[in-house]
């Protein structure tokens, strides 16, 4: 039943879908690396679907982009300060980030777009042929007919390589996520690395939340990141800390969500639920199988 | 990534979260301002519809403080041995679906055993939730803070599969269950209250928790856990994996016990988002409280007016109910950041 069309159109929807996952991962990795676990990028990448609506909205796809980095930042920046210099519970400093920004997204949406949302007037991005590469057959409709969006995800994987190994940088970053206090010692400022590290991750994630507002959903409603800041914290540990490995690991989940509307299209009798369910319970599997006791960051976690 | 450093509550503890409700208050008053909002009309509903009259004040605080409260306990008991367990919205649901599925099967029983089936359906199905999170931070070291948060979704998609599938109410029309037997739903605490037993029994949760943390051997080998689970793996040689995942597994059922209150007290069936987030927001309660059972209950109590004056100011005054969490949040950090000095 599942002809080539449709798996073609199912690899470009896993990209598409994978696109603010993969983003938001690999800034959480660079955050995780140095020591930090960031629950607010929840927030902050709802921070960034919103900045990217109202953006939009007003000034075109190009503000749109930037007030969505912009929101995420000022997330991050916040959970910085509170979680990196006032040294709290990284954990519950974080579902405070997002219960935050949750409510402030949901207040500001009523009130600019009312209950409907923003979708009557919101500019979006369109998919981008790369030449030479988008003709290649299958895997050019997959990796190259995408938003300009997914081109920069693709740039932030090496790019976050490239930091995390093979900088000072990165190294002192590591240290700070593995050692803290031998890192410190040797001279590292850890409070100053983490808190470039969780506004990076920051950024990310409020690009994000731009992908998936201009890119993919088109509209921004209450509460619309539906938990993918939470689970782009599950791809860094299912991707192994390693950018190539969580860009992997966010494509596995964008191809497990896109499912859903593959066999929508197909018009299956399986129950939709289960596929909606399929995405958490893969990342469980491949929790169980894949990193079993493969261990992140010594320091994850622990403030300093 | 342990919260359960023991922290001595008071009554200075009492004016520092007065003090942090007050700030997250006038910063929400300042951000409705912001919006446009007429804020004297938004705050007015926010406080009558906690507290405007006793029967709101039972009827819909302490109502919407049950489960925050029982959750907020289930929090506390696994922080204790140095858990996370951020997967209680997902356990609720399955409580919830537990009981129901009890529930609907009880017509004819008499009403005592009825609830007692109901209930333990749903603490059932709550520890069944947590089992797998359990099973892989014991035998693989996998950390419970991703499982349990996966299975959040994967509950919110059983609540809606349950609903729309064998669980649907008998004309197939609405995505909800059938109303449980009679029997089986907790009554009410007075005559046109809508307050119910389940209150009681977060009272009495309350209380069993707090002995049993301080009074009983488990409790003491759950806080050395949570304390310092090397010490106490090598100077008191306690099976320090068993008692973690142990406190873990009862954090999940009592989770789904909260659920299981929800239905038999509240709902009577099961739905869609039948929690607005309780099992986040039980998570501030419990920090709230200082992960101290007694004062777990009150936060909860504090939460469950902020909860219900939410669900006013969003029906009197068409502001989003979604607004208070600035509220929680504000009280979340105040309270991290006032412990962190005096600690």
């Amino acid at each position: 039943m599942i002809d080539g069309t449709i798996a073609v159109a199912f690899a470009a929807a896993a990209v598409r879908v994978g696109t603010p996952l993969g983003i938001a991962a690999i800034g959480e990795t660079v955050v995780e690396r140095s020591g930090v676990i960031n629950l607010g990028i929840e927030g902050a990448m709802l921070a960034g679907a919103f900045g990217a609506a109202a953006g939009a909205a007003e000034g075109g796809v190009v503000v749109g982009i930037a007030a969505g980095v912009v929101a995420g930042l000022i997330v991050a920046a916040l959970f910085a300060a509170i979680a990196v210099g006032a040294r709290v519970d990284q954990i519950i400093a974080g579902t405070a980030m997002t219960l935050g920004a949750t409510g402030l997204t949901g207040l500001f949406a009523q009130r600019v777009w009312g209950t409907t949302g923003a979708g009557l007037s919101l500019p979006t991005l369109q998919t981008v042929r790369l030449p030479l590469l988008g003709s290649i057959p299958f895997v050019g409709p997959m990796l190259f007919r995408q938003s300009v969006l997914t081109y920069a995800g693709y740039l932030i994987i090496p790019i976050a390589t490239w930091l995390l190994f093979h900088t000072r940088f990165g190294l002192e970053l590591r240290a700070c996520g593995e050692a803290p206090t031998a890192a410190a010692s040797a001279g590292v400022r850890v409070a100053r690395t983490r808190t470039i590290a969780t506004l990076l991750g920051g950024a990310c994630a409020g690009l994000a939340g731009v992908s998936l507002v201009l890119a993919q959903v088109g509209t921004f409603t209450e509460r619309m990141t539906g938990g993918r800041g939470f689970i782009a914290i599950a791809i860094v540990a299912l991707g192994g800390w390693h950018p190539r490995g969580v860009a992997a690991a966010a494509l596995l989940f964008g191809g497990a969500t896109a499912l859903q509307y593959m066999f929508q299209a197909v018009g299956s009798r399986v129950p939709y639920q289960l596929f909606v369910a399929l995405p958490y319970l893969l990342a469980l599997a491949v929790l169980a199988v894949a990193v079993g006791r493969r261990r992140g960051p010594a320091a994850l976690g622990q403030p300093h | 990534m342990s919260i359960a450093a023991p922290m001595r509550a008071g009554a200075r503890d009492l004016a520092h979260v007065a003090g942090a409700f007050g700030l997250g208050v006038v910063l929400l008053s300042a951000f409705l301002a912001i919006a446009g909002f007429h804020v004297a009309p938004a705050l007015s509903a926010l406080w009558h519809g906690a507290f405007g009259s006793w029967d709101n004040f039972t009827s819909a605080a302490l109502v919407r403080a049950t489960p925050l409260v029982i959750l907020g306990l289930a929090f506390t008991l696994g922080s204790k041995a140095g858990t996370l367990n951020i997967g209680m919205e997902g356990q609720f649901a399955a409580g919830a679906i537990g009981t129901t599925w009890a529930g609907l099967h009880l017509g004819g029983v008499p009403p005592v055993l009825a609830v007692a089936v109901a209930l333990a359906g749903g603490l059932i199905a709550g520890a069944a939730w947590v089992a797998l999170p359990v099973i892989l931070r014991m035998k693989l070291g996998v950390s419970e803070v991703i499982t349990t948060l996966l299975l959040n979704f994967v509950g919110v998609a059983a609540v809606s599969y349950a609903v729309t599938g064998p669980l649907q109410e008998p004309s197939r029309i609405y995505p909800q269950s059938a109303l449980i037997a009679p029997a089986a739903r907790l009554p009410h605490l007075a005559a046109g209250s809508r307050l119910h037993l389940g209150f009681i029994f977060a009272i009495i949760i309350a209380g069993l928790l707090s002995l049993l943390l301080k009074q009983t051997a488990w409790g003491f080998r759950i806080r050395s856990v949570g304390a310092g689970p090397r010490a106490a793996l090598i100077i008191g040689r306690m099976p320090v994996a068993t008692i973690a995942a142990t406190a873990l597994l009862w954090s999940g059922a009592l989770a789904g016990f909260g659920g299981a209150v929800e239905v038999t007290g509240v709902s009577y069936a099961l739905y869609q988002n039948l929690s607005p987030g309780y099992g986040f927001t039980a998570i501030a309660v419990a920090l709230l409280g200082r992960l101290q059972p007694t004062f777990v209950l009150v936060a909860g109590v504090l939460f469950g007016a902020l909860e219900a004056g939410a669900a006013a100011m969003q029906r009197d005054a068409g502001i989003p109910a979604v607004a208070v969490q600035v509220v929680e949040a504000v009280v979340i950090i105040t309270v991290l950041l006032t412990a962190r000095r005096r600690a």
